[in-house]
């Protein structure tokens, strides 16, 4: 149990994909100036990447290490993840098409973004068992939900604030990103 | 290298492909979303430009808004009379037109008109210009010359001329207004296709201080609102109006005697 809380603070905090090992920034950046898009798409992300941690992990342990065919993770992997979004995919446009249309071109992204694969890889990589990886994948999932909302909280109050014209837009979304880095770099080496 | 992985390879890949395949193919049949038909029909007829003077998110999103009741048909300025009464078929409903707006360009302070007043080797946009100095352009009311408005113009309707100065193609031009917004000199006015008489200046300045930085400045010397007796033209902040209302064909025009030659008639009178 001890272990599994371990996994979850280190993978939410600590090794935080987004903001300390640069993983997934693309809807970072693109889905957080606001925050319900930026929460839904957390949610999505954490759903795809808690089935494709459960599911890659089966696939690698029944098939390719079964048939000893380690060479098939990244396709194999990519395989699982783009199915899952498409499965995601057609779900949100079922219950909620405002929402389908907020998420936009980053919804079928999420098929590509590093991290998801990051999290399959990282998986087979540390030798976790079914458990472990349910919970990792589920802890990268809220961290990379907890950066992506609280960078769309800090954005929507930059919306006010008295913006340098020439830092307007992109420069001062970096300068912020990397601030927030800065701040879960304090957290680096506790876990 | 032997067989067998190879064949375990393409099986167990195949597999997984045939396996998610199925998977999608089941979850698309459960998860269709029905769509209002009309709103491709309707979506077709648009423009497709995509210049957002209708208020909606893109030409897709007003289609949507359309077929729902958020939007009227006439809300896009672009949509050609043919088109609109097919969409007004397909949605039921009455199409009122409005009347044809074009963009014009109020100034002619061209090269050879207006004088230079420095080097400019900036960003080649107005707004870039606009931030740093006006660009090379003396007069601080007329166009810099560095074609925002072309950029942004969808459809095609305003050109640079040779002397640095945009025209609006009164046949192309569908009066969206991104190039009345992208003008950071504000140079650029819509105006209903049947106004052809234009004092083509924006300089507020005392007639001896605009015609210091350009030869085809308005100079609000009232020869025009005289010329007339007052009916069509008037002189305000040094800059001469004209009254579109008061314009008849019967008018007798002022633009010989106009001193700097900016009052201009702009297209044909029997244009539609």
């Amino acid at each position: 149990m001890t272990n599994l809380f371990v996994i979850f603070l280190s993978a939410v905090i600590v090794n935080n994909y987004v903001l300390v090992n640069f993983l997934g920034i693309c809807p970072f950046v693109g889905v957080s100036k606001k925050i319900g898009p930026a929460l839904s798409m957390g949610m999505a992300t954490t759903f795809v990447m808690t089935l494709t941690s459960a599911v890659s992990w089966l696939i690698n342990k029944y098939i390719l290490e079964g048939l000893n065919l380690q060479f098939l993770q990244t396709v194999s992997f990519i395989l699982v993840i783009a199915s899952l979004v498409q499965l995601v995919e057609m779900f949100v446009k079922k219950i909620s098409k405002p929402l389908y249309d907020a998420l936009g071109i980053f919804l079928p992204l999420i098929t590509t973004n590093c991290a998801i694969l990051g999290v399959a890889l990282f998986l087979v990589m540390k030798e976790y068992n079914f458990i472990e990886s349910i919970v990792f994948g589920f802890s990268a999932g809220v961290g990379f939900t907890l950066a992506i909302v609280v960078m769309a909280g800090i954005r929507e109050e930059l919306e006010l604030a008295d913006v340098p014209e020439y830092f307007k837009g992109a420069p001062i979304t970096m300068i912020v990103a990397g601030c927030l880095a800065l701040a879960f770099m304090g957290f680096s080496g506790l876990i | 290298m032997n067989y067998t992985s190879l064949l375990y390879a393409v099986l167990s890949m195949g597999g997984m492909g045939l396996f998610f395949s199925i998977l999608i193919t089941l979850a698309n049949k459960k998860l269709h979303v029905e769509e209002d038909p009309r709103i491709e029909l309707v979506g077709d007829l648009l423009p497709g430009a995509n210049c957002g003077s209708c208020g909606s998110a893109g030409c897709a999103n007003f289609a949507e808004n359309l077929v729902g009741g958020k939007s009227q048909l006439n809300d896009c300025p672009v949509c050609g009379a043919e088109a609109a009464a097919t969409i007004a078929k397909i949605l039921g409903v009455e199409v009122e037109s409005g009347v044809r707006q074009v963009a014009i360009v109020m100034c002619q302070g061209g090269t050879g008109a207006v004088k230079k007043k420095a080097d400019y080797d900036g960003i080649k946009t107005c707004i870039g210009a606009t931030f740093v100095s006006g660009g090379e352009r003396a007069c601080a009311y007329g166009c810099i010359g560095l074609g925002d408005c072309v950029t942004v113009c969808p459809f095609d309707a305003i050109h640079m001329n040779a002397k640095g100065i945009p025209v609006v193609d009164r046949v192309k031009c569908t009066g969206c207004g991104n190039c009345v917004s992208a003008c950071p000199r504000n140079v650029i006015e819509l105006h209903p296709i049947s106004h052809h008489v234009f004092v083509l200046c924006r300089n507020e300045d005392s007639g001896k201080n605009s015609r210091a930085v350009c030869s085809a400045a308005c100079i609000g010397c009232k020869i025009c609102e005289k010329a007339v007796d007052g009916v069509g033209f008037t002189v305000e902040n040094n800059l001469a109006i004209v009254d579109h209302s008061k314009y008849t064909k019967e008018l007798v025009l002022p633009t010989e005697k106009c001193p700097t030659k900016c009052i201009v008639i702009v297209g044909e009178a029997d244009e539609v």
